[in-house]
């Protein structure tokens, strides 16, 4: 029985997961640019709620809200100055530039903030739980979390398949030089995604901050756990990548309960496991 | 019959490549013979550098010429670190035979790895060797043997096995240093030069062409992973030699043997032999300047970066090539 | 009065190469003008430096008056100039309905919409939910038509559309210009099919190596002329 609660657990991890994976395939999908700094804008996020609960004493829910607004401002601005000049055939000028920024942020959190490890306090709900039986008990903030990111990448999904911004993102994910024959300006569009993608690490760096301790070094490790839920749940669908994010979670919290250091190599090894049997992934939509 | 401009231009470009010659001689010389003029803190920033020349040389033909945009090349730093240390301890293998023997079994690990990744593409695969070599220093971190997750020393009388003086292990590990750049710089050099040089040409300049030429695109990148895997393990087996001890986080770190490693190469001038020389050449300048500025060090470092490939992607040697100055290592054969 | 579209001394370069060794074109409101040539003669290249697909900073190109040269792509379409490129280039992942969708993004109001297309081009109703790129060719060209009459322009560039099709799918696809004609819009279309161009166009420019070698009404052209400006060759 104790490994419902194992398999719970992780389902709810996923969901975190998922939401860094979504930021992450939503950039590549459109663009074909892979940010290496994108754990790193998490941790951003997490920072960023911290400075607005602590130093300027906003309820959570207001902070959560203005780092959203924040970081999809920062993200279009960021891509309409800077990354769109580097977009290219070529992958490697993005790493290069990604990499450094990966740097550059680690290395300023760490000025700003110290090595210290910090966590932003959730108040009631951060012990609050449902009890099942005497097996199974549910954090509320985790489950609230989970809900969370369903619910985002239900917009997400909506965005994309119901909206004429979605239609526009996934055409220039299809033939971007066609696209300012329809009258829409590539830049613009780029920018948006990245707004979009910025939006979404928002979310997730600010449940990150709630949910568990961190640090200005731990974005890479987020980067891994995206891309691995990515991979694990198929290029391409939305709701696959939340898939592969609760099957990276699950195979986490069973690693864990094995044994505490067996944690992160038992999702890496669920990671290679599906890259080695199906590398498009469990869910993968077939393109055209 | 040749234009007189064309003929000045000719007689510049002799001058040019004379004196490029004539800097390379004395570079090599005076690295020959560093321990003769060098200081003991000097040489050991010296191997350092030749130690980041390979590894430099190393990433420079796997992406340059492959296109096979890494970011887990650590996963063979640690691996020939770790395999080395293995080796030395456990076995009856002499230190030294222990470096290069370590190479090769990094390479035999490569070869499974290889298959794995390469069903991964582009971006994804730049990502995908990183968590290979998150994996490798996972399960490095496992064994009590080597010191699990805080690492272990080489013993001190492995080390005095190498020679009989202070002075003279210093010696050796030097020379080892250099050999294993200049190794590095030649094997790259001789590989370009030869019929496998030109499908890697062919493959960097267009894949399709090169395909449609019959270069099995496949097999030469698998041939070209699995070599720079056993080349930057050899050169990873000597950093931990030299640094005495090894851990996981060290072995396997992504800033330094890939971060750093891919700046001093892109900086330097990607897709060329003289890139990576002048990237190390830059980059240990720039470390020496901003010793003090720790963090700030590391973001100037990174906005460098940036501004590199804002300005002019080919990096420094590149910029020079383009503006018509000669190579210093020939590898091209010109219609005439 | 003002030509709708009209090109002066237009060259254009890949890298050292030169396509287009100034090209004199013009477009009367109303009109269908054809463009003929063989295959590199750089037909394809001066669409794209019209509509702003191609760098083309410091030539003459005006559109209804207005200097055009210069520009990006997205905003002379948003000016009334839609093209349908060669290849089609329909959207994978896009439906057909949103494929036709896609090209209305600009505000431009006129008479085409998404039921004008899809009498205009009945097979497309039945296959509205098909993926864009599902369709038999002929069907793709339609789609790609209708996408860029969505935009409603005011003059429609077409690169090509016979390519790849049956001689009974291009006569299908042809009997749409009229009326799209009638509706207000002119048209440019590059075409290999020499018989159908002179069979549409009220004008002719015949392209080699990047030069206008003959023009003229269809009439007056006669078929040797038009083999030696096609080719460059005597015909003997």
């Amino acid at each position: 029985m104790e490994w419902i609660n194992v398999i719970v657990q992780g389902i709810l991890l996923g969901g975190l997961y998922a939401l860094f994976a979504a930021g992450l395939s939503l950039m590549f999908g459109v663009m074909r640019f892979i940010n290496i700094a994108h754990g790193d804008f998490i941790v951003v996020a997490a920072y960023l709620l911290l400075v607005m609960v602590m130093t300027l004493g906003l309820p959570p829910v207001v902070g959560i809200g203005m780092v959203v607004i924040l970081m999809s401002a920062v993200g279009y601005l960021g891509q309409r100055i800077l990354l769109n000049r580097v977009l290219d055939e070529d992958i490697l000028p993005p790493v290069l530039v990604t990499f450094g920024l990966s740097i550059i942020i680690q290395n300023s959190l760490l000025e700003a903030f110290s090595a210290d490890s910090q966590r932003v306090p959730s108040g009631n709900f951060a012990t609050a739980s449902l009890t099942f039986n005497d097996e199974l008990a549910i954090g509320v903030l985790p489950l609230a979390m989970f809900l969370a990111a369903v619910g985002v990448i239900g917009v997400l999904q909506f965005i994309f398949f119901r909206t004429a911004l979605g239609r526009l993102l996934r055409a220039t994910s299809d033939d971007p030089e066609i696209i300012p024959l329809m009258g829409a300006n590539n830049s613009h569009v780029f920018a948006i995604a990245t707004a979009l993608a910025s939006a979404v690490v928002a979310v997730a760096g600010t449940m990150l901050a709630m949910k568990t301790n961190f640090d200005p070094t731990i974005g890479p490790s987020r980067l891994l756990f995206a891309f691995e839920a990515v991979i694990i749940g198929g290029m391409g669908n939305i709701w696959g990548t939340l898939a592969g994010g609760i099957i990276l979670g699950v195979a986490q919290t069973i690693g864990a309960q094995i044994d505490a250091g067996y944690q992160i190599l038992a999702g890496h090894l669920a990671f290679l496991a599906v890259l080695i049997v199906r590398p498009m992934g469990l869910f993968a939509k077939a393109k055209g | 019959m040749k234009s007189l401009s064309q003929t000045a231009m000719d007689r510049q470009s002799k001058v040019q490549r004379l004196a490029l010659i004539g800097v390379a001689i004395i570079g090599f010389v005076a690295l020959a013979s560093a321990p003769l003029w060098a200081g003991r803190a000097d040489l050991r920033l010296l191997m350092e550098a030749l130690s980041f020349l390979a590894l430099a040389q190393m990433w420079n033909l796997l992406a340059g010429y492959t296109g096979l945009i890494s970011v887990g090349q650590q996963a063979y730093v640690g691996l020939g670190g770790y395999f080395f240390f293995a080796l030395a301890m456990f076995t009856a293998v002499p230190v030294l035979l222990a470096i290069p023997l370590a190479a090769l079994a990094a390479g035999l690990v490569a070869i499974p790895t290889a298959w794995i990744a390469f069903r991964l593409q582009g971006a994804y695969f730049a990502i995908g060797t990183w968590v290979i070599a998150e994996v490798f220093r996972l399960i490095a971190a496992q064994f009590p043997a080597l010191g699990g997750g805080s690492g272990i020393s080489l013993p001190v009388a492995l080390v005095r096995s190498i020679a009989s003086s202070r002075s003279g292990i210093e010696l050796v590990m030097y020379y080892m240093a250099f050999f294993i750049a200049l190794t590095s710089i030649l094997s790259v050099w001789v590989l370009l030069r030869s019929r496998w040089g030109l499908a890697l040409t062919a493959i960097r300049d267009s894949e399709p062409a090169a395909a449609s030429l019959g270069v099995n695109i496949r097999r030469v990148k698998f041939m070209v992973y699995v070599g720079t895997a056993v080349g930057t393990a050899l050169t990873g087996a000597f950093i931990f030699l030299q640094k005495l001890r090894i851990t996981p986080e060290a072995a396997f770190s992504v800033t330094e043997w890939s971060a750093f490693v891919i700046f001093i190469v892109v900086i330097g001038g990607l897709g060329t032999i003289e890139g990576p020389i002048i990237g190390v050449i830059l980059f240990f300048l720039l470390r020496d300047l901003a010793a003090d500025l720790g963090t700030w060090y590391l973001i100037g470092l990174g906005a460098l970066a940036i501004a590199v490939m804002l300005i002019d992607r080919r990096g420094i040697w590149g910029a020079f090539k383009a503006r018509g100055f000669p190579n210093l290592f020939v590898t091209q054969r010109t219609l005439n | 009065m003002t030509k709708l579209l009209e090109t002066q001394d237009l060259t254009a370069h890949y890298g050292d190469f030169q396509a287009l060794f100034g090209i004199d074109l013009s477009v009367e409101e109303g009109e269908t003008i054809a463009i003929i040539g063989s295959n590199g003669a750089g037909k394809s290249t001066f669409l794209r430096a019209v509509t702003g697909m191609r760098p083309a900073t410091g030539q003459n190109i005006t559109y209804d008056g207005q200097q055009i040269a210069g520009m990006t792509a997205d905003r002379i379409h948003h000016l009334g100039l839609a093209m349908v490129p060669e290849g089609r280039r329909l959207f994978s992942s896009l439906s057909v309905e949103e494929n036709l969708k896609i090209g209305a993004a600009g505000k431009r109001t006129g008479p085409w919409n998404l039921d004008e297309v899809f009498k205009l081009f009945p097979a497309l109703l039945e296959r509205r939910r098909h993926g864009g790129t599902e369709l038999s060719g002929g069907q793709q060209q339609m789609v790609a038509i209708g996408r860029a009459l969505m935009s409603n322009p005011r003059l429609l560039l077409c690169d090509e559309i016979s390519l790849g099709l049956a001689p009974k799918i291009i006569r299908e696809i042809y009997a749409a210009v009229p009326l799209i004609r009638e509706r207000g819009t002119s048209l440019v279309v590059i075409e290999q099919d020499i018989a159908q161009a002179l069979r549409v166009a009220n004008r002719v420019y015949c392209f080699q190596e990047g030069r206008v070698s003959l023009t003229g009404q269809p009439s007056e052209l006669s078929r040797d002329a038009i083999a030696k400006a096609y080719f460059g060759t005597e015909d003997s």
